[in-house]
């Protein structure tokens, strides 16, 4: 890596080190520890804590059987403390490790998001943090998901990651994230940059479940760029209670027919802050999206974007977002978004926000439901988002993770 | 209280928002029967229906239902749902992400009836429906076909339904009318039924297909004329429900 483009980021990242983010709350770092990133170590996944993995497990991280991942990776605060691989042609380490492996990764460093987007970006960058590269060689196909798991173990701290994704061409990558705490009533931070690559004819799919707890704030910046052909099909499931929790993922197709799908699934609980959107950009033409997304509150408040820009013939896209208010309290705030910059666009959005239709618990009664059963069937058919394209066992393991936390909470 | 009735209705008065509807309406059904109802639109059918299965928005102001003996008229929906009665709607509400299949299901109330399910879902001719959200998309003749099928699984004492044939298409009519058969045991001797159903139809293309014993016409939330049902239904024709309303008057 040339030194002379670590200071350009460096510089960038110093500038920019007290620049509000566009949208969400200002967080002040300065109550927060930093620390710089650790080494990566090898823990076995047998000496990992059996509340640490029950807690990962909750999250999606399955750590007691790895026969059913193709690759898998934690990290503990800013310490990757585990990397192990099933299969060939899937590679999975801490981003630090990657770096030093390979000199061309500096090509693809902050190339996905901005290093001076905010004052997150920037304190992940001066903060070296370390994170996942995961990366399918041309051609490899993931039988089943690589795992990985970013956990706050310490309280009070400042977790920075940096998460590099890149799927060659050909490839077919499918990633399980789970992110989660070991504490339940202390604060913490979580920074995270994600910076996809798809190329040619690849795809990639991505789950992430987030179990955060109620005095956790949580920062995640995400860009993908979609080449030709390629697919990103991202979801995204929050159900447990946060701080405040701000995200708005960035997808931009840059090659001819790339698809991008996101599916966001987020269930606010009392004093839980979330906003949290998709962005697509259809930079080439017949270019395709379509962001869908399911927000229930149950006292928080929420904010559901979406954000659809066509430029080029051909292309498009379809923005969905349907909100539920479930008792007296809590908002949904829906801000869908297209922008057409040209006349061959198609682009197109429904929007919905209200609570559960008397008409419908009534049609479920009729049949000889009790209100209570019918009101929860009503709910698990609107988190119910069909997902094309999702690997059957990852799909089954993401409703799990849904019903599970359904049960919790109604 | 011992009664030969499976559904009692006396002086029934229904107010929505404070309209009323119905103005004191009585109804008897033994069991085994199956009685129609025709009138014109808007003479209160529909609500007639709704009444007797609960829904809150049809407040009893008036009179009583009983069913099986038992004194329903302040009955929850579900409750009456689970002592017997099943209706199929005129126009049923989509329910996003809730499937035909959890439908059926939740009208079976069996811990595993997927084989009963798929066995129902194809004598309706609606296998393909069965991973479907409810509704969604379906044509007319497939929401009518889906009530059925509902009721089939559910199997209540009472049916109630509200214009089964209505928007079905004429090769479907048939088995609309044998699904009909099906839910109403016509393959029983009379003596032998149990299961009783209330039907309204606006056309009376139905009658062609279910034997009904008695026929009402409704008008303005009134019962105004009972009889044979092939009777009535051949006097609408001939001279439309003016004729009926005028019968009102006098
Ligand atoms: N939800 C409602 N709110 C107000 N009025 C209603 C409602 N439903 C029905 N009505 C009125 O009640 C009367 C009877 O309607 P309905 O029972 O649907 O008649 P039918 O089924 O015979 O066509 C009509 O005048 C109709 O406008
Ligand atoms: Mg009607």
């Amino acid at each position: 890596m040339s030194k002379k483009v670590t200071n350009s980021y460096e510089e960038k990242a110093r500038a920019a080190e007290n620049k509000k983010a566009a949208i969400g709350d200002d967080i002040d770092l300065s109550l927060y520890k930093s620390s710089f990133a650790q080494a990566a170590t090898h823990v076995d996944t047998k000496n990992i804590s059996k509340k640490d993995k029950g807690l990962m497990l909750s999250a999606g991280v399955m750590l007691d059987d790895l026969s059913q991942r193709s690759g898998t990776f934690v990290q503990m605060d800013n310490t990757p403390i585990h990397s192990s691989i099933r299969q060939e042609g899937i590679e999975i380490m801490a981003t630090s490790q990657a770096m030093a492996k390979y000199e061309w990764l500096k090509d693809y460093w902050w190339q996905a998001v901005a290093v001076d987007a905010d004052k997150y970006t920037a304190h992940v960058e001066l903060h070296q943090s370390n994170g996942y590269f995961i990366r399918a060689l041309p051609g490899a196909k993931t039988v089943y998901p690589v795992q990985a798991c970013l956990y706050l173990n310490k309280t009070g701290l400042i977790q920075d990651v940096h998460n590099i994704v890149i799927a060659e061409e050909g490839s077919e990558l499918h990633i399980i994230t789970g992110c989660t705490t070991a504490f339940k009533n202390e604060p913490g931070l979580h920074l995270g940059v994600s910076e996809f690559f798809i190329k040619k004819d690849a795809k990639v799919t991505f789950t992430m479940i987030h179990s955060w707890t109620p005095q956790v704030g949580v920062r995640p910046r995400t860009g993908a760029i979609i080449e030709k052909n390629g697919l990103f099909l991202s979801n995204y499931v929050i159900m447990k209670p946060v701080q405040s929790l701000q995200l708005y993922p960035a997808a931009r197709c840059v090659g001819e027919n790339a698809t991008v799908r996101f599916n966001t699934v987020m269930v606010s609980p009392p004093n839980s802050k979330m906003d949290i959107g998709s962005r697509v950009f259809l930079d080439a033409k017949r270019a395709r999206t379509e962001i869908v997304s399911r927000a229930i509150t149950t006292g928080g408040d929420i904010i559901a974007r979406g954000y659809i820009d066509g430029s080029k013939p051909d292309v498009k896209g379809h923005l969905e977002c349907r909100g539920l208010i479930m008792g007296d309290s809590g908002t949904i705030h829906a801000i869908p978004e297209l922008k057409g910059t040209l006349a061959g666009v198609d682009l197109s959005h429904e929007a919905a926000v209200g609570k559960i239709a008397e008409e419908e618990v009534e049609y479920l009664m009729a049949r000889g439901l009790t209100r209570d059963e019918a009101t929860a069937a009503i709910i698990r058919g609107f988190l119910k988002v069909d997902i094309e394209g999702l690997p059957p066992m990852l799909n089954s393991e993401m409703q799990k993770a849904i019903a599970d936390s359904e049960k919790e909470l109604f | 209280m011992d009664s030969e009735y499976l559904l009692e209705i006396n002086g029934l008065t229904t107010r929505i928002d404070n309209r009323e509807i119905l103005h004191g309406l009585n109804l008897r059904i033994q069991p085994g029967e199956t009685h129609v109802i025709f009138g014109p639109n808007g003479s209160g059918k529909t609500t007639l229906m709704m009444t007797i299965m609960g829904f809150p928005k049809y407040r009893v102001t008036k009179g009583s239902i009983f069913f099986k003996g038992k004194d329903i008229t302040h009955l929850p929906l579900d409750e009456r749902a689970r002592l017997g009665i099943g209706i199929s709607l005129q126009r049923p509400p989509v329910v996003r992400g809730v499937k035909t299949r959890d439908m059926v299901a939740a009208c079976l109330k069996k811990e595993d009836g997927s084989e009963i399910i798929e066995k129902l879902a194809k004598k309706a001719n609606l296998a393909d429906f069965l991973d479907r959200d409810i509704n969604h998309g379906f044509s007319g003749g497939e929401i009518k076909r889906s009530e059925l099928l509902q009721l089939l699984a559910q199997a209540p004492e009472v049916s109630l339904l509200d214009e089964p044939e209505s928007g079905v298409d004429l090769e479907n009519i048939a088995l609309i009318g044998e699904l009909i058969n099906n839910l109403l045991q016509k393959i029983h001797p009379i003596r032998k039924r149990t299961h009783s159903g209330l039907i309204i139809s606006h056309t009376g293309h139905i009658l062609e297909y279910v034997n009904a014993r008695t026929g009402y016409v409704m008008c303005n939330g009134r019962i105004v004329c009972e009889g044979d049902p092939h009777d009535i239904l051949n006097t609408i024709k001939d001279k439309g429900y003016q004729e009926c309303v005028s019968c009102l008057r006098r």
